[in-house]
């Protein structure tokens, strides 16, 4: 089981009445990795996380997830592989009834059979992973704000202690604090439950603090790589993608951060010495 | 205190000399077989507690085994509950060396076992963690400081009863007031376009001619058809007994063109229409389009509302009077069928029972109920906030309001024209 991936896509073909979306695509995601997937509007980004998760089937091809063929499966056994899986939608997708706490216990109680209180108290830790202030959960999703509701999309998401975290464009919408404070947070989180995270984005500085690699969408097909193989990559899109004014910005922070880190470590190591 | 404790530990000691306490509890079936992960062990968490032998003056230790994770969760509480409590003020060892595997829920309650004895006054150690297991084990830990949301206060059930009372009949008085207010605003607005009739949305006033009245015609009708054959065969079977059987028909003509016929539009539109209304409006809510029709300065009363009742005062009176004659037809059609009276004995006979006095009677009140049912529709799709469930609890509201409206004003009709002797 070690070392297969969590995620194995294989020849996956996507139609759309006469427009193809995917041709031929295989994928890849190692257990542990967070995967960043990028393409242009309408390479079909959403659709491969809809068809992974099972809400679309695809024309053809083959996806297994945690070893699974997901084509193959009974309504238990995709029920059980459900309760592995977390998905954080584009905008929440918070039921808009509950109360937050109650949107994150929804998942414990309806798959484990752990005492109500328990259930309470776990939600409340994860509600207080997620970074949400303790009265948080008794509030209804429409009266927080849009970062606040990825955070409770997020604690949902978790709920169950998934394998896989799905991320549907966890930034979009989110001042760029906001949207830096959630990537740390998606790593902090990613590092310390050992989760492996699916997340498409737009956000290249997402891509550049947290993704160990980098899906492209280009052509049909999906190329994988880390950031130092994609800007190295001659493909007209990848290439302005990366190499874009945004790209480069995106870059230039990175290292800047990186050379700031390594002058604190080196003030460390001197002070210490 | 101290005595219990004693005696307690004293018990283990008689059962194990020597030898920690094993209170190793079997997990009960997992949450579900599928549930567990890649390769889990089929052992669930286990905890042993009991004097440490690695100190001399009477520590203790709680060591934790196995699979501390979500589909164990209820046994390793249960164990956790029933494991020895160590002595007095001993400073406790939780060693976690054993620990297989961790999640959310099992650094959990470790963490809540270590607060709690640290509570209890006990001096808490954590030991042997796995560094795969610290930075989970950290993280649950600070998250778990948050203080828990406050506990609501104690409710009392017959003082609540009257709070809620007194806050529905405050929100009713507001809801009336508001109501009334909405009605000044679309009059302003309608008087504003009747000074400058070019702003009037005359492709959207069409649309919803044909939306509330072309389309609700088949119902209407059937419906209204079907009410006058009910009417004409249970007043037949009264009037039979005295042998006035003619006079079906000025049961008929009277009831269905006073009041039958314009209410029942009134209900079916109120239900057909003003709901669709509410929900209309109140997606566009929700989608923000009515913040940008605000912010593009236009008016949401004058380009959602008034084209909305300008069309439904338009139909209601046809549909009204549609539903007259379907009423009026499916009568005359059961008084030929059980009664034998021919079409042209009742056209005769209706001639002479009702004048125009009673179609206009009843057709009068259908503008006014027209507004009502738009305004009702209108104003609570634009009260909708936010979310999905608001659009339906409105949907519902302006259902039930209009309808209510309707046989109150028709009521208020009644008397009036009671009064009028009309």
């Amino acid at each position: 089981m070690a070392g297969s991936p969590v995620i194995r896509v294989r020849g996956l073909v996507t139609r759309f009445g006469p427009q193809t979306v995917h041709d031929g695509l295989d994928l890849d995601v190692e257990r542990g990795e967070v995967l960043g997937v990028v393409g242009g509007s309408g390479t079909g980004k959403s659709v491969l996380l809809k068809e992974i998760l099972g809400l679309i089937d695809p024309a053809a091809g083959r996806i297994e997830l945690l070893g699974h063929d997901t084509a193959e499966l009974d309504r238990a056994e995709r029920t059980a592989l459900q309760a592995r899986t977390g998905v954080l939608f584009q905008n929440g997708a918070l039921f808009s009834s509950m109360t937050v706490a109650e949107n994150v216990m929804l998942p414990l109680k309806e798959h484990t059979d752990l005492a109500p209180a328990l259930v309470a108290e776990v939600a409340r830790v994860k509600i207080a992973m997620a970074g949400l202030p303790p009265d948080a959960g008794t509030k209804h999703p429409a009266q927080l704000s849009g970062g606040m509701i990825k955070r409770a999309g997020l604690a949902r998401a978790l709920a169950l202690d998934p394998d896989i975290l799905f991320l549907d464009e966890p930034t979009a919408g989110l001042d760029p604090i906001g949207a830096a404070a959630f990537d740390t947070l998606i790593q902090g989180l990613q590092r310390s439950l050992g989760l492996t995270v699916f997340m498409v984005t737009h956000d290249l500085d997402s891509l550049t603090s947290i993704c160990d690699r980098i899906a492209v969408l280009v052509d049909k097909k999906i190329r994988v790589g880390t950031l130092a193989q994609h800007l190295a990559d001659p493909h007209p899109w990848i290439h302005d993608y990366f190499h874009g004014p945004r790209g480069r910005a995106a870059l230039d922070a990175k290292e800047r951060n990186q050379a700031r880190r390594h002058e604190e470590e080196d003030a460390r190591r001197l002070a210490k010495g | 205190m101290g005595l219990t404790i004693r005696r307690c530990s004293a018990t283990f000691q008689a059962c194990r000399p020597n030898v920690p306490v094993d209170v190793r509890m079997r997990a009960a079936e997992p949450v579900a077989a599928t549930l567990a992960k890649d390769g889990a062990a089929k052992d669930g968490a286990r905890i042993e507690a009991g004097n440490d032998p690695g100190l001399a003056d009477g520590g203790w230790r709680i060591a934790a085994a196995g699979r501390w994770t979500l589909e164990w969760a209820t046994a390793a509480s249960d164990a956790l509950d029933r494991a020895p409590k160590p002595p007095g003020a001993a400073a406790v060892r939780l060693d976690l060396a054993q620990v297989e595997a961790l999640d959310t829920v099992g650094a959990y309650l470790l963490n809540r076992l270590a607060e709690r004895l640290g509570a209890d006054g006990h001096a808490v150690s954590v030991a042997g963690l796995r560094p795969e297991h610290s930075a989970l084990f950290d993280a649950v830990r600070d998250a778990g400081k948050a203080p828990p949301h406050p506990i609501e206060r104690e409710h009392h059930p017959i003082l609540d009863m009257v709070v809620r009372t007194g806050q529905t009949t405050v929100n009713a008085a507001k809801e009336i007031l508001d109501l009334v207010g909405f009605l000044g605003l679309v009059t302003v607005t309608f008087a504003r376009l009747i000074l400058r009739p070019s702003r009037l949305r005359l492709t959207s006033v069409l649309f919803h001619i044909e939306q509330t009245g072309l389309n609700a015609l088949p119902i209407l009708g059937l419906l209204s058809f079907l009410i006058g054959v009910v009417l004409a065969f249970q007043g037949a079977d009264q009037l039979k007994r005295f042998g006035a059987e003619l006079y079906v028909v000025n049961l008929l003509g009277i009831s269905v063109l006073r009041e039958i016929g314009i209410l029942m539009t009134a209900i079916i539109v109120a239900g057909r229409s003003g709901s669709a209304f509410t929900a209309q409006i109140g997606t566009m809510k929700v989608n923000q389009e009515v913040d940008a029709i605000g912010t593009m300065g236009l008016d949401p009363v004058e380009l959602l509302v008034v084209p909305r009742a300008l069309a439904l005062m338009i139909t209601l009176p046809l549909l009204a009077f549609y539903a007259d004659v379907m009423g009026l037809f499916g009568g005359a059609v059961m008084a030929y069928a059980t009664l034998d009276i021919t079409f042209g004995q009742f056209i005769r006979q209706l001639h002479s029972a009702v004048g125009i006095n009673t179609v206009i009677a009843g057709l009068i009140k259908a503008p006014v109920f027209a507004l009502v049912i738009a305004m009702v529709g209108c104003y609570e799709g634009l009260k909708v906030s936010g979310s999905a469930e608001s659009v339906g609890i409105m949907t519902t509201k302006a259902v039930v309001e209009g309808i209510f409206l309707v046989i109150v004003i028709d009521a208020v009709f009644s008397v009036l024209f009671s009064m009028l002797g009309v």
